[in-house]
């Protein structure tokens, strides 16, 4: 009975003209532009240089800046005033102003890393002749050695990619064939709600496992990129998250009346997980109300997991708490997914 | 006239009835300001730091207690030999070690996964060990617009320009394609309205929402969140509106292209969520992009509705200085809306 089911199922994503192109060129395109764009690293800030001493020492500091790899040399200002314009214009990102043997670093402190990170490299510049190196102080950067940010954004790549395809599809399914009334038909029917549902999910976690060897396979190919830890534990946890969106795209579209308010309840959760993982953004400084909510975030447990295993070369010794995590939530978020199912309306 | 009232009424009904979807309407944008205003930071804060020592000289504990005292690191615990530290950050138990190698000084052994982070977590725990130096006294740094270097600052204009763009294109995409799955187009063009009003009717209501949703994001920014509104409030409102025009032209324009609700939703969900959030300039800085990717950024029209925002919400320039980015935009909505509405006409044929 399930067989075929499932096949129903691929017959209707096939016959679709749109859903299969998008299943195959979705993950590709954005394996092979994203981890481009995700350049987080701090570079070519623009610098305008006001000297009002004009000395010997001052024209050497601005040769410097001009060949150090962060700055790209703005211009020569001759009064604050001027380079505040080149500023406000979006042209120029930090000022430093000359003046009596002092100097004035002002950045445009909007974005604040940008701003910070800017003065603070700006400001290790004007010290660095009269500083004196400590040797006996040293850094060791474990992993990523190349400081490559590529290879930290890949693996949320992954994350983001098998949440879209797995959240989004399902999520239109069931009330989809509520909207054309053919799911009706399927209710007079004896399928229980286990095989219905299970035979809507299982699709989706073959795409899914199509997917996640497509963005393996990129990474290798695009970037030569292979990840450090085992293979299998990456499409372990690949899978288990895919049990998770999966089914709370079919939760979602359980208790939806029309596409359009499934999509909006599914954007929004999508969002908010993806923003709340630590993707981005490092978990450890958001409040304690936020960091709460990461216990419930799967997405959370598998982008610390996936990243341990392809950065940090960990195994499942490694990850053994965030497997069980991502394990527990996912079939709660099933059992779930069925029990939501009514078969009569 | 009547008529076209009639056409607009009775779309503002279609969407008043949907109880459900208003309330995420106007829910969303709160609970997203409220994510990007104070969850979502990338300061530097209990970054979780492991001591390798196998004494205590006084030397190392004073290392230890300086870091120990500022809010940016947290001591977890104290082991023996590096490997253990190294496997402590392996299994993400801690982001840091200090080690202290006997006659050989003191490393800092950093989990340098995400590259950022790491330089930013050594750079921090350089200042917070070194003693106080005398040569930065000659430096004077001044963080100018944000002193505190909140990241609502840098958030809020991007996750207005994210928010009224796929609102907008996500409820304009569907409310055409609906009416022709269901077949209902057909009874709607026979009516004695014109075609283009049918279209403007079902735009107005949505226009009204979006500048409901725009309000509501304001006040949040102001009074919940304390970001300033240096700049003229009514440039702020007349460059959002035709930013909203455009999101609204866009939606309309997948509205006519798009056959069925899935592929209008899918389009308006998911393959315009990814240029919005990754080319815009709202996360990654499109200054450091390849060429060619600041090429293709320079058609995503939210990096200049952002960019507008930042300059004119932030900054307080006046609207000469943001003129460049909002001809663009005026550019942009015209094209797209020309588009569309030739899209609609050909479809009638």
């Amino acid at each position: 009975m399930i067989k075929y089911l499932i096949q129903k199922e691929f017959l209707q994503i096939r016959r679709n003209a749109f859903l299969p192109r998008l299943i195959v060129a979705f993950p590709i395109i954005i394996m092979c532009v994203m981890p481009w764009v995700m350049q987080m690293e701090v570079k070519n800030i623009v610098v305008d240089v006001v000297d009002i001493d004009h000395t010997v020492e001052s024209q050497r500091l601005v040769q410097q800046i001009a060949a150090s790899n962060y700055f790209i040399f703005g211009g020569q200002k001759a009064t604050y005033a001027e380079a505040i314009k080149d500023i406000e214009k979006g042209r120029v990102d930090v000022i430093l102003e000359i003046r009596d043997g002092k100097y004035l670093i002002a950045a445009n402190a909007v974005n604040g890393t940008k701003g910070s990170m800017g003065s603070a490299y700006l400001s290790q510049i004007v010290t660095s002749r009269q500083q004196i190196v400590n040797s006996q102080l040293s850094i060791l950067n474990l992993y990523n050695k190349g400081q490559n940010y590529k290879l930290f954004m890949i693996p949320a790549l992954f994350a983001i990619v098998m949440m879209l395809m797995t959240g989004f599809l399902p999520t239109l399914n069931i009330v989809g064939e509520k909207e054309a009334s053919t799911i009706e038909q399927i209710n007079v029917t004896p399928v229980s709600k286990w095989s219905f549902i299970l035979a809507k999910l299982i699709p989706y976690w073959l795409i899914a496992l199509f997917v996640i060897t497509v963005c393996l396979l990129l990474a290798w190919l695009v970037y030569g990129i292979t990840p450090a830890g085992p293979v299998w534990l990456i499409y372990v946890l690949a899978m288990l998250l895919a049990l998770f969106f999966s089914s709370f795209g079919l939760i979602v579209s359980n208790y939806s009346d029309t596409m359009q308010q499934a999509m909006f309840v599914m954007w929004f959760f999508v969002v908010s997980i993806m923003l709340l993982s630590g993707l981005f953004t490092p978990t450890r400084s958001m409040p304690q109300w936020a960091y709460l909510t990461t216990y419930i975030n799967p997405m959370h447990y598998f982008i610390d997991a996936i990243r341990t295993v392809f950065i940090r070369g960990g195994g499942l010794h490694e990850t053994a708490h965030q497997v069980l995590a991502l394990a527990g939530i996912g079939t709660l978020m099933g059992c779930w997914a069925v029990q939501s199912y009514k078969k009569n309306s | 006239m009547k008529q076209f009232i009639a056409f607009v009424i009775k779309e503002t009904k279609h969407i008043l009835r949907d109880k459900r979807t208003m309330l995420i309407l106007f829910g969303m944008p709160v609970v997203m300001m409220l994510l990007f205003g104070f969850a979502i930071t990338t300061d530097v804060k209990n970054v979780r730091t492991v001591v390798v020592t196998s004494e205590m000289s006084p030397r190392t504990q004073q290392a230890v207690e300086r870091l120990a005292q500022s809010e940016y690191f947290v001591i977890t615990q104290t082991v023996n030999t590096p490997r253990e530290a190294e496997q402590l950050i392996r299994s993400q138990k801690a982001d840091m070690a200090l080690v202290f190698v006997q006659n050989r000084g003191m490393q800092i052994m950093v989990d340098g996964s995400d590259p950022n982070m790491a330089q930013q977590w050594t750079t921090y725990a350089l200042q917070t060990i070194a003693a106080p130096n005398s040569q930065l006294s000659i430096i004077n740094s001044q963080l100018l617009y944000n002193p505190q270097m909140k990241s609502a600052y840098n958030f809020v204009p991007a996750i207005m320009g994210m928010l009224l763009m796929l609102i907008c294109a996500m409820m304009t995409s569907i409310s055409i394609v609906r009416e022709k799955e269901k077949g209902t187009m057909e009874v709607l063009l026979v009516s004695p309205v014109r075609p283009l009003m049918v279209i403007i009717a079902k735009a107005v209501p949505y226009l009204i929402l979006a500048f409901g949703i725009l309000i509501t994001i304001l006040l949040m920014a102001r009074f919940v969140l304390g970001v300033p509104l240096a700049g003229s409030l009514f440039w702020i409102l007349a460059v959002s509106t035709l930013y909203i025009l455009l999101a609204l032209s866009l939606g309309l324009l997948i509205s006519n292209v798009a056959q069925t609700q899935l592929v209008a939703l899918l389009l308006s969900a998911m393959v315009l969520l990814m240029p919005v959030v990754m080319l815009s300039g709202m996360l990654f800085p499109v200054e450091s992009m390849p060429t060619i990717l600041q090429w293709i950024s320079a058609i995503v029209p939210p990096r200049y509705y952002i960019e507008t925002m930042r300059k004119l919400m932030i900054m307080g320039v006046g609207i000469g200085e943001v003129a460049h980015e909002v001809a663009v935009l005026a550019v942009m909505t015209v094209v797209l809306l020309a588009i569309a509405l030739k899209k609609f006409k050909q479809r009638l044929e």
